[in-house]
């Protein structure tokens, strides 16, 4: 009887430990089961093609043989031509610099995505604060009217844009004129249609700052102000010293995940101006659809497209520093 | 007496103060409440200059009159376009690639988010980081590789991908599995453990635990996902433009804009009708569902 009950004690926690292994692996198993749909479309649609785009921007146009950096010469040759450069010309600031069509696609991108974040981060960050100024009851119609443009597909309203911005119907033509101002020619000048384009973009992506930078004014806690007021703080003072810091880590998540998102637009660009005039408003986007599709060009589509990658690449190792670093604070 | 003097002194300048304040107070809100109509009328200025338009003949368009007001309002544009079979099947094509591709995106994600969440294997955490990095992979770069791609499964089998309005559901979770996986594995962490331990007990397996617990649990945070998948599918623009080009399989955004738009005679009317009629399916959703909206969007950067 003891011995039995020995025995039993005996060999009980083995069998228990070999059926805890089993549930264990079958639970992996399971686990990797679920997981699976997830990792195909990860990787036959999202990894596989992004690899798959590194080897076409080493091929010829038809694809034919490799070529190496090939494309990536054809991109930067005549990249920035300076003429007439000499002692004279250099301090009147006189001497000619012209660049490449894709030398304009680089600094258009460059100038589009920074100027368009950092007009959306600034709007986004004073209205957040206006919104959180006003009695809570209010607030939620508030922000509800003022997060529309963000909800309607970009590509629909840029057509709204685009007849605001008609040469001949103009409706802000029609006001500027009535108040006594010159007619802008809004799409058919480059800087004005750099102007529009950037207008355009801001006009979207406000609203999702807004939105973000309100839930993180919300959580600054309230006793902080309260203190701050007790010390004579003034309200410059209280955004400075208080909420800049405490929103920090969404501030900076916010506006990477948009650099990335601006970097990579397309619809706005390809509808309001397709790049026009003269290509002074193509981006890596618009360009790389240009070549690669409507050219048929393929291999220097993907070499045009793939510049997104080193920016996508920095961006995405700060956001995932600063996302964990959240959930370490948390 | 002295006392009561200074007393009453300060007594009467306590209120001015307290005044002042509730004035300074008065003035921010003043301020505020100004700023924000200031960006409410330029936000709104264009939707509503899409409903002004959409109202006008082309008559009255082209007539030059004050573009912000309508003198003879007319429902033709409406009339014509919802009676247009090409504007339908657009519609209609758009429809059912949206609802397609939020039903596979949501099986998917949900049984993903809740093994990485819970379940756990082998670089179920690498597996996790490399979801938050591909929802970070714009379509811009992608759409040129899955166009060589297509083009060689066409060569090898035989099967046409290209220019078929069905391959936008193989095409559209590329943006929105990735996210959707990431906010509802957020969602799925913070349901307390003790909830499925009670469910263990009862002898619940993975499957009842994930269908009866999870799910519910997690509900607003499925809406959330569930309404980012819709607009995005709604609203995607590069792919169908790339991958789509016979004008009976074009969905509603690359159909209004390349349809609509015909060489040099713009039919304003008829394509702002169009283009809002494009976009009332989100704002209708986002009227009725704002909060979850938000909560969707916000998810992906206070959540994870």
């Amino acid at each position: 009887m003891a011995e039995a009950v020995a025995r039993d004690v005996r060999v009980s926690p083995i069998g228990r430990r070999k059926t805890a292994r089993a549930l264990v692996r079958r639970k992996s198993l399971v686990a990797f089961a679920m997981a699976l749909p997830l990792i195909a479309v990860i990787a036959g649609l999202v990894v596989y093609p992004a690899a798959y785009a590194i080897h076409l921007a080493m091929l010829n146009k038809s694809m034919q043989h490799f070529v190496g950096l090939g494309n990536y010469q054809f991109l930067f040759r005549r990249f920035i031509e300076v003429s007439n450069l000499s002692w004279a010309t250099f301090w009147s600031w006189s001497f000619e610099v012209k660049l490449s069509t894709f030398a304009m696609v680089v600094e258009q991108s460059v100038l589009f995505a920074v100027s368009a974040v950092i007009f959306k981060a600034v709007i986004g960050f004073v209205l957040a604060h206006f919104v959180h100024n006003i009695p809570q009851k209010g607030q939620r119609k508030w922000r509800g009217m003022l997060l529309v443009p963000w909800v309607i597909p970009p590509a629909m309203s840029t057509l709204a844009w685009l007849w605001l911005f008609d040469p001949s119907y103009s409706a802000f033509n029609w006001i500027f004129t009535r108040i006594g101002l010159p007619a802008v020619p809004w799409l058919g000048n480059p800087y004005w249609a750099r102007f529009g384009v950037i207008l355009d973009n801001v006009w979207v992506g406000a609203p999702f700052f807004m939105i973000m930078y309100l839930a993180a004014l919300k959580s600054v806690p309230e006793q902080l102000h309260e203190a701050a007021a007790i010390d004579g703080a003034t309200w410059l003072q209280k955004i400075w010293y208080i909420n800049l810091p405490m929103m920090r880590n969404i501030i900076a998540i916010t506006a990477l995940f948009s650099l990335i998102v601006t970097f990579a637009n397309f619809d706005i660009v390809k509808i309001l101006t397709n790049g026009g005039p003269i290509d002074q408003t193509q981006v890596f986007a618009t360009w790389a659809f240009m070549k690669g599709i409507q050219g048929n060009d393929i291999p220097l589509g993907a070499s045009v497209s793939l510049f997104m990658f080193p920016i996508l690449a920095v961006a995405a190792i700060l956001i995932l520093r600063n996302v964990r670093k959240r959930t370490n604070e948390i | 007496m002295t006392v009561a003097t200074a007393q009453l002194e300060g007594e009467a300048r306590r209120p001015p103060r307290y005044g002042s304040m509730a004035r300074g107070r008065r003035r921010a809100l003043f301020w505020s409440y100004f700023f924000l109509a200031l960006f409410v009328i330029f936000f709104l200025m264009p939707p509503v200059y899409m409903f002004i338009t959409s109202l006008k003949s082309s008559g009255e368009i082209s007539a030059a009159t004050n573009p912000w007001w309508v003198f003879h309002p007319t429902l033709s544009n409406y009339t014509n376009l919802l009676t247009q079979k090409q504007f339908l099947i657009f519609y209609r094509n758009s429809a059912i690639v949206s609802v397609l591709v939020v039903s596979v995106t949501m099986v998917i994600s949900v049984l993903a988010a809740f093994s990485l969440a819970r379940m756990k294997f082998w670089g179920s955490a690498t597996l996790a980081t490399g979801v938050f990095l591909t929802y970070l992979v714009p379509d811009t770069l992608l759409f040129i590789p899955l166009f060589k791609i297509f083009a060689f499964i066409h060569d090898k089998t035989g099967i046409e991908l290209i220019n078929h309005w069905w391959v936008l559901i193989v095409l559209y979770p590329t943006l929105t599995v990735p996210f959707c996986t990431w906010i509802m594995i957020g969602y799925f962490a913070s349901i307390p453990k003790e909830l499925d331990e009670a469910a263990l007990i009862d002898g619940a397996g993975y499957m009842q635990m994930l269908l009866r617990v999870f799910i519910p649990v997690a509900l607003p945070g499925i809406i959330a996902a569930t309404i980012f998948a819709f607009t995005v599918s709604w609203a995607n623009f590069l792919y169908p433009l790339a991958f789509t080009t016979s004008a009976d399989q074009l969905v509603l955004p690359v159909g209004i804009v390349t349809t609509l738009i015909k060489g040099d005679v713009y039919n304003w009317g008829q394509i702002m009708t169009g283009a809002l009629l494009g976009a009332a399916p989100p704002l209708v959703i986002y009227a009725f569902l704002m909060d979850y909206y938000i909560a969707g969007l916000t998810a992906g950067a206070t959540k994870g």
